[in-house]
């Protein structure tokens, strides 16, 4: 053969090109897929050769659902602790900043001996860490208004990485943290310029500066390319796009920590620094939209708390009367989601199936009515409630729509 | 101490506390300069620290907001499209505990005034970001100060009479206690 053989010509011999096809997804949005060719026998036909980049099955469209203000994972669509870094939820106040690398810097100044400039690289010198880790928005709740929404539409706000970089206090230590500093602002450089009070206690207990996320760096919409990270705590609080620190001897009330980011709570008043998120749980199968069959389901889903491990799931799967412990996969992480599953047999009636995540506190995870019970029906952020999905008759599973009281 | 020391007994212990040790420093990064420092600092603090100089009035803000602001905030700051600044409270306002649907602005909300110079400089107007010299920034506070029936219309908005302002809001505030456990759910 004296032509030049091309990856082109090895693969389909210089002829067809991928057919076309339409098909809905999960949330019934029609979209256009490639079909393969000769998916009727791939023992026919040689497949493409190694590329540089990996890709998604034709055949898989897990897809994120953006608004305006966030975009939310697919919990649903998953079937492990991880969030695929693209699928990571995003939240941001004015949109994702691109930053050269090469010119980032994070700067350390206020209470501290030494007022520092550190580069990216200065950054990725230091001795590292990884953790496993949840990022879970305070406001990642939806009214329960309607059947059909998804575990995305409900909690989607909730993303968990492997991320890497240095610990803060490495960094404390480094410029010589006053002692007399209680509070530090993390800003970023995004057009909002975010910024949030942070307790120095937290700085040193295990605040991270992170630069990569599941093995590679950070995501531009994750913080490209370094951002804080605090375990356990609202995700607005870990400031991506991180370009400087100020330590201080008291809060600054910044807008996000006033206006946003407290809820009203019983008596008139106002929560502030409301950091930890509460322990929570999620079924992610089965759920809307999927549809049952009489037998023998696996139960899946997501538990987690930002105060440490989770201790326990327990499902019920007769409309919250009795409960029963569901199976933990290891590894169970501190601060992190950890899948549960629940093996159970539908004989066909209609029910109500739910979870509840008790974390090593020994916190367990409320009704809606207890949090409103408790905080007053203004609250707004730190919804953690028990969801419960409804299955009928003909095996259609919803959402069961609750009073707001 | 020799490497060949780390062989045995207490030597032992004291040569690895000595390889695992991390130093105090790394001595990575640069000094930061008076001058950087003094561009990049722009937080401002409750007590008015971080103020600049300048000040505002608010017949000069009501031009300031007229321009930037009111497309997006509306002519009074109630209308939107987005975020009602100034607070549609009536009488007997319900504390908002009791009700979803109050709505929550600076005048009945926000416990700081230097919160509203703080943010305003730094993201608004949204569509240009740090845009407002810092004398249009002290204006248009002060014409949302007035806007929310804090302050009259003579008031002068420097960085020694922002932090002075009571906000409504401020004595509400309370910081998080909750704890985990057993409850009481909070
Ligand atoms: C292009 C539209 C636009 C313009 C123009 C604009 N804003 Fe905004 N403003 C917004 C949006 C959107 C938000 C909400 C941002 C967020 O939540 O992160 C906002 C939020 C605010 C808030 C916080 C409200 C709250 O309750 O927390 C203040 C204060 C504010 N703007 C003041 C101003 C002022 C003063 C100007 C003029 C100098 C201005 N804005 C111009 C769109 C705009």
């Amino acid at each position: 053969m004296s032509q030049k053989m091309t990856r082109r010509h090895l693969l389909l011999g210089g002829a067809a090109t991928a057919a076309v096809a339409l098909v809905k997804s999960s949330f019934g949005k029609t979209v256009q897929i490639g079909i393969p060719e000769a998916a009727l026998d791939p023992t026919k036909q040689v497949g493409p050769l190694p590329g540089v980049l990996g890709t998604r099955s034709p055949f898989e469209h897990p897809q994120r659902k953006p608004s305006l203000t966030s975009s939310q994972t697919p919990l649903q669509d998953l079937y492990g602790m991880i969030t695929p870094s693209d699928l990571h939820f995003e939240r941001h106040h004015a949109g994702v900043p691109a930053i050269d690398p090469h010119s980032y810097e994070l700067m350390i100044h206020g209470m501290v001996d030494k007022p520092t400039v550190f580069s990216l690289a200065d950054l990725k010198r230091f001795p590292s860490v990884s953790r496993i880790c949840f990022v879970e928005c305070s406001g990642n709740f939806r009214k329960p208004d309607k059947e059909d929404i998804t575990p995305q539409d409900i909690c989607g706000l909730t993303s968990q990485s492997e991320w890497t970089g240095v610990m803060l206090s490495t960094l404390f230590k480094e410029v010589g943290v006053d002692p007399k500093a209680t509070w530090f602002l993390a800003e970023g450089s995004d057009a909002a310029v975010m910024s949030r009070s942070i307790p120095v206690s937290k700085g040193w207990e295990d605040a991270m500066i992170v630069y990569a996320q599941n093995g590679e760096a950070i995501r531009p919409q994750q913080g490209y390319p370094a951002r804080l990270l605090l375990p356990g705590w609202e995700g607005n609080t870990s400031i991506k796009w991180l370009r400087r620190i100020e330590l201080s001897d008291g809060p600054f009330m910044t807008r996000e920590e006033t206006s946003k980011y407290t809820e009203p709570v019983k008596d008139g008043k106002i929560r502030q620094f409301s950091f930890t998120m509460d322990a929570r749980s999620i079924i992610t199968y089965p759920a809307y939209p999927s549809q049952l069959q009489k037998g023998w389901v696996e139960i899946r889903g997501l538990a987690w708390s930002g105060r440490g491990k989770v201790r326990q799931v327990e499902v019920s799967t007769d409309a919250g009367k009795t409960w029963n412990a569901a199976r933990l996969q290891e590894p169970v992480l501190d601060k992190a989601h950890t899948y549960f599953r629940y093996l159970w047999q539908w004989n066909g009636d209609t029910t109500a199936i739910m979870s509840r995540a008790i974390d090593e506190t020994g916190y367990i995870q409320p009704s809606l009515e207890q949090l409103i019970t408790a905080r007053g029906p203004g609250t707004g952020y730190h919804l953690n409630p028990v969801t419960a999905w409804l299955i009928k008759r003909d095996g259609q599973v919803v959402y069961s729509p609750e009073k707001w009281k | 101490m020799p490497f060949w020391a780390c062989v045995a007994g207490t030597v032992m212990i004291a040569c690895e506390r000595r390889s695992k040790a991390m130093p105090e420093h790394f001595g990575y990064g640069r000094p930061a300069t008076e001058k950087e420092i003094a561009v990049k600092a722009i937080a401002i603090r409750p007590d008015g620290k971080g103020l600049p100089a300048g000040s505002g009035t608010v017949q000069d803000g009501a031009i300031v907001y007229a321009a930037k602001c009111a497309s997006c905030h509306g002519g009074t700051g109630v209308e939107g499209p987005f975020n009602v600044l100034v607070a549609p409270d009536t009488v007997g306002a319900k504390p908002f505990d009791q009700s979803s649907k109050r709505v929550k602005a600076i005048g009945n909300y926000w416990p700081y005034a230097t919160t509203i110079f703080d943010y305003v400089r730094r993201a608004m107007p949204f569509n240009a970001p740090g845009s407002l010299s810092d004398n249009e920034v002290y204006s248009v506070t002060a014409w949302l100060l007035h806007a929310n029936k804090l302050i009259g219309t003579d008031a002068v908005i420097n960085a020694k009479t922002l932090p002075g302002i009571v906000m409504p809001a401020r004595k509400y505030y309370v910081t998080d206690s909750r704890k985990g456990g057993d409850g009481p759910y909070e």
